[in-house]
């Protein structure tokens, strides 16, 4: 078994400490070590997006960094949105829009369209799919997700 | 959003969970001691198993377990939900890329890895048969065992089974116009994001499964005849799958995890990787020869259709996809002369299931896109020449089965009206339309409980499988509508076989329909008890009591249901119960066992543009419409039509497997097989409802959700061909094919 190297990330405003091999993704730290199992896994190579998170203020998917990689880092998972049970609009915004079916994706969705609307608060339809093109959706709410984005967008910046 | 009865669009229940992350998917779920499972399979499409040495893979550090086909009970058990030909593990030889043949089971997931590469396999490489031609040449190896299938006279060739079905005489019919051509499926899998998972845990004298399943009822039927257990001794978990679209609707892997974790007597855990679930599901591709006969005046005079469906190495539930699939494969349209043949043919490559809409867009992809041509070479305009024909309600289209169940020249006539039909087009666009249908549940057993408790809340107990459909929030809507209880106040459980009663399948968009009658029927039944409990309490006759949605009417006043039921439960308080069923029996001598419940019906109706130079297809606009009877939550309906419609453009433009010459395939997982993403979308798409409330579901529905893929391919081929003249008929329309095909055309673009 190879050598533990012992980091320390925050997560989701909570500071953790833990020993992980070298060749760990962050994606199985937080779903293996952390039990933060909202982060999904899926293609395990940087094209479905489903293992989307925040790392220092930029997305990643999580499958393709190194956990070695997040050391001192600040990481924000789908579970470290909402506050107090309380659903962030965006988060609404994917329910009343109907940008959820089977759910498997939209963890990394949400973590996608909130970098976005960091980035672009008011976005095109056109940036919207721009932006999101590396989330994959079978069951392909596309439609529906950008509608949700546009009406957070709406609630954010009106 | 429009209120939560019935026609309104309430958020999602359940949807909170799925938004925040903390759905359990069952990759999700922990238990003590469990151990994590590789599978080891041969980088061939077919092998001879020589030996197996395990020697090396056992002395991993962590590894408790390595399973071959030899620790197996004797002879090894076969499972399937057609024949029981699939062993538990390979035996002897490997018949598809990806077949297992052994399994590790390890206390990390990284020491079950290191140890399945460590599994040395002795193998032989043996010709493999991965094409329709290939399998039905005299010489060819035989996939499947033939004393699997003893009497059978097809047993001793790659022909599973043959079906015919027709009517009239096609052979004397005589027509105006002839037209006959040869169309191309392709092998494409269901890539639903969440790969199937999978666990097994001895408890107590009997076994607990969880896995991403559409058929929880079914599986738990599969794993008692495997272990030889009462069925109470199979506890089945089935969370919400993470997608299914059919592919997770049958046993994979449960019963090889389940000798696994008898074996060590601790749980096992096995996730598929996506490479995984390409091996594991897929729809059937498929090679159509159609002849069409059409009179001068642009009436169908006949449809002599064959279709040659290449499924896998086991039969999963592949030939009843054929042959149901194949059943309506003259369309929704009054034929007087029909053949159908459809052939499932066994092949070295992956089973082959189900997947949304279930062996019709094979054959519809086909005959749409003939009738097209047809209309083409009478100089008809082909949205005409499918009015003319489409069957009118109440006719027996399908001679024997239920009559036409809709007003579908409504149907036709919107999509027509929204796409702009007749409206001029700009110079290098073109238009296409097309009709699917699909015939519903044949048979069908649907059990719910509802109870009414105390304070008027109310918890539903249905078998159906939530795998993005939504039938939990329609579910609650009936539940809410009919005892008057808030929608927030209604919780409906699914996904455990020890705790809610029976239900035969979520598949062939059946769940609104039976297990929503009954739910209403549970629903009922609770209304009927509080009629005798308001007759009790207010000392007067029962028959002057109506219960009606959530109201208790008395001769003299009206109340909610729950001041009722306080008065009835009294002190000790407790809760009303009731149970509902709903059963669509077989019908004995019809060729599919039964006649549809409903059918589904679509019409797509496209505008595409070709970029000339790249053979890029865009389309421009995109019109679907579902004849669904009624919509109980519209934005589902919406939310199902577009995404089965997104998914049908997926086998239309982009998605296929390739093989090397070897039959391996070689575009495995997200890199080299492409799904459409957000970019690849129509720039405009227009979803519409005919709602009647003709169908047999609660409140008028019909099923739905696969209708509006069934037709997408010949919509926009036809498109495709009207824009620029290039002539495709093997699907996808990759750019390149596009751009290819506009080499060879012989028609200058209009």
């Amino acid at each position: 078994m190879s050598s533990m190297i012992a980091i320390q990330v925050t997560v989701n405003g909570r500071r953790r400490s833990f020993e992980v091999a070298g060749h760990q993704t962050l994606l199985e730290v937080l779903r293996e070590d952390l039990e933060l199992t909202g982060t999904k896994e899926c293609c395990l190579v940087g094209e479905c997006g489903a293992c989307t998170v925040r790392l220092d203020g930029r997305i990643v998917d999580s499958c393709l960094v190194l956990a070695v990689e997040a050391d001192g880092g600040e990481v924000v998972t789908v579970e470290g949105l909402a506050r107090d049970g309380r659903l962030t609009p965006l988060q609404e915004a994917f329910l009343d829009q109907g940008g959820v079916q089977c759910g498997f994706c939209i963890p990394g969705q949400v973590m996608a369209a909130d970098d976005l609307l960091r980035r672009i608060p008011d976005p095109t339809p056109a940036e919207i799919e721009e932006g999101l093109a590396g989330n994959l959706c079978r069951c392909a709410c596309y439609e529906q997700i950008t509608a949700a984005i546009r009406q957070a967008a709406g609630e954010t910046t009106s | 959003m429009s209120g939560t009865g019935i026609g309104g669009s309430p958020q999602r229940v359940g949807g909170q969970d799925r938004v925040t992350g903390a759905q359990r998917y069952v990759a999700d779920i922990r238990l003590p001691d469990m151990l994590h499972v590789r599978l080891v399979t041969i980088d061939a499409p077919r092998a001879r198993i020589v030996g197996i040495d395990t020697s090396e893979a056992v002395r991993v550090p962590g590894v408790r377990l390595v399973m071959t086909a030899e620790d197996l009970p004797q002879p090894v058990p076969r499972f399937g939900p057609q024949f029981r030909d699939r062993p538990v593990l390979a035996v002897g030889e490997t018949k598809y890329h990806g077949d297992p043949v052994a399994a590790v089971a390890a206390e990390t997931e990284e020491a079950a890895e290191q140890a399945a590469r460590l599994v040395r396999v002795d193998h032989e490489p043996l010709p493999a048969v991965v094409t329709v031609a290939a399998a039905l040449d005299p010489s060819a190896p035989l996939v499947q065992d033939p004393s699997l299938r003893p009497g059978d006279p097809l047993a001793a060739s790659n022909v599973l089974r043959e079906h015919r079905y027709g009517w009239g005489d096609v052979d004397a019919a005589a027509a105006e116009v002839v037209v006959e051509h040869a169309y191309e499926f392709p092998m494409v899998t269901h890539f639903a994001i969440e790969p199937h998972a999978f666990i097994a845990a001895p408890d107590g004298d009997g076994i607990a499964v969880w896995s991403s399943i559409q058929h929880p009822n079914w599986l738990q039927r599969t794993m008692a005849d495997l272990l030889s257990l009462p069925l109470s001794k199979v506890r089945v978990y089935a969370p919400d799958p993470g997608g299914g679209f059919g592919g997770k609707q049958h046993p994979k892997y449960e019963p090889l995890l389940a000798f696994m974790a008898l074996r060590v007597g601790r749980p096992v855990r096995l996730v598929l990787s996506l490479e995984e679930t390409f091996q594991a599901v897929r729809r059937a591709s498929c090679e159509i020869q159609v002849r069409t006969g059409i009179a001068a005046d642009g009436r169908i005079v006949f449809q002599d259709v064959a279709a040659d469906y290449l499924i896998g190495a086991y039969a999963d539930i592949a030939d009843r996809v054929v042959g149901k699939g194949s059943y309506p494969g003259c369309g929704p349209y009054v034929v007087p002369n029909a053949r159908i043949r459809a052939r499932a043919i066994l092949s070295h490559t992956v089973p082959s299931t189900a997947f949304r809409g279930f062996g019709n867009p094979q054959v519809n992809w086909a005959v749409e896109s003939n009738l097209t041509e047809g209309a083409r070479a009478l100089g008809m305009d082909p949205y005409e020449l499918r009015l003319r024909n489409v069957a009118p309600r109440g006719a027996e289209f399908i001679p024997g089965d239920t009559p036409a169940d809709g007003e579908w020249q409504q149907t036709l006539r919107k999509a027509a009206e929204l796409l702009g039909w007749d409206t001029p087009l700009p110079a290098g666009h073109g238009r296409g339309i097309a009709l699917g249908i699909k015939s519903g549940p044949t048979t069908g057993l649907s059990y719910a409980t509802v109870r009414l408790l105390a304070d008027g809340s109310v918890i539903v107990f249905a078998g159906t499988s939530d795998m993005g459909q939504g039938a939990r929030t329609v579910f609650a809507q009936i539940a809410a509508e009919e005892l008057g209880a808030p929608l927030d106040w209604v919780t409906v459980v699914m996904g455990d076989t020890a705790i809610v009663p029976y239900d035969q399948q979520t598949s062939a968009s059946r769940s609104t329909v039976l297990m929503g009658n009954a739910v209403l029927a549970a629903c009922r039944e609770v209304q009927a008890k509080l009629r005798a409990m308001a007759a009790r309490v207010h000392g007067i006759d029962e028959s002057a009591i109506v219960v009606d949605h959530g109201t208790v009417r008395l001769p003299d006043r009206e109340l909610p249901i729950v001041d009722v039921l306080r008065a009835g439960l009294g002190k000790l308080g407790g809760e009303v119960v009731g149970n509902g069923e709903m059963r669509k029996a077989d019908e004995p001598g019809h060729p599919l066992g039964g006649s549809a419940a409903f059918f589904e019906l679509n019409c797509t109706a496209v505008e595409a543009r070709v970029d000339e130079e790249t053979g890029d297809v865009a389309i421009v606009r995109y019109v679907t419409v579902s004849d669904v009877g009624r919509a109980i939550n519209p934005l589902q309906v919406r939310m199902q039509d577009e995404g089965a419609a997104i998914m049908g453009l997926g086998h239309t433009l982009m998605e296929h497997y390739i093989f090397d010459e070897a039959g391996r395939i070689r575009n495995l997982g997200a890199i080299d097989y492409k799904i459409p993403t957000s970019k690849d979308l129509p720039l405009e798409i227009i979803s519409a409802t005919i709602e009647n409330g003709d169908g047999p579901g609660p409140y008028g529905s019909k099923g739905m959700s696969e209708g509006a893929l069934l037709c997408v391919a010949p919509a926009v081929a036809a498109a495709v061909r009207d824009a620029c003249g290039a002539v495709i008929r093997d699907l996808p329309l990759t750019p390149e094919r596009v751009w290819r095909a506009l080499q060879e055309r012989e028609e200058a673009p209009r």
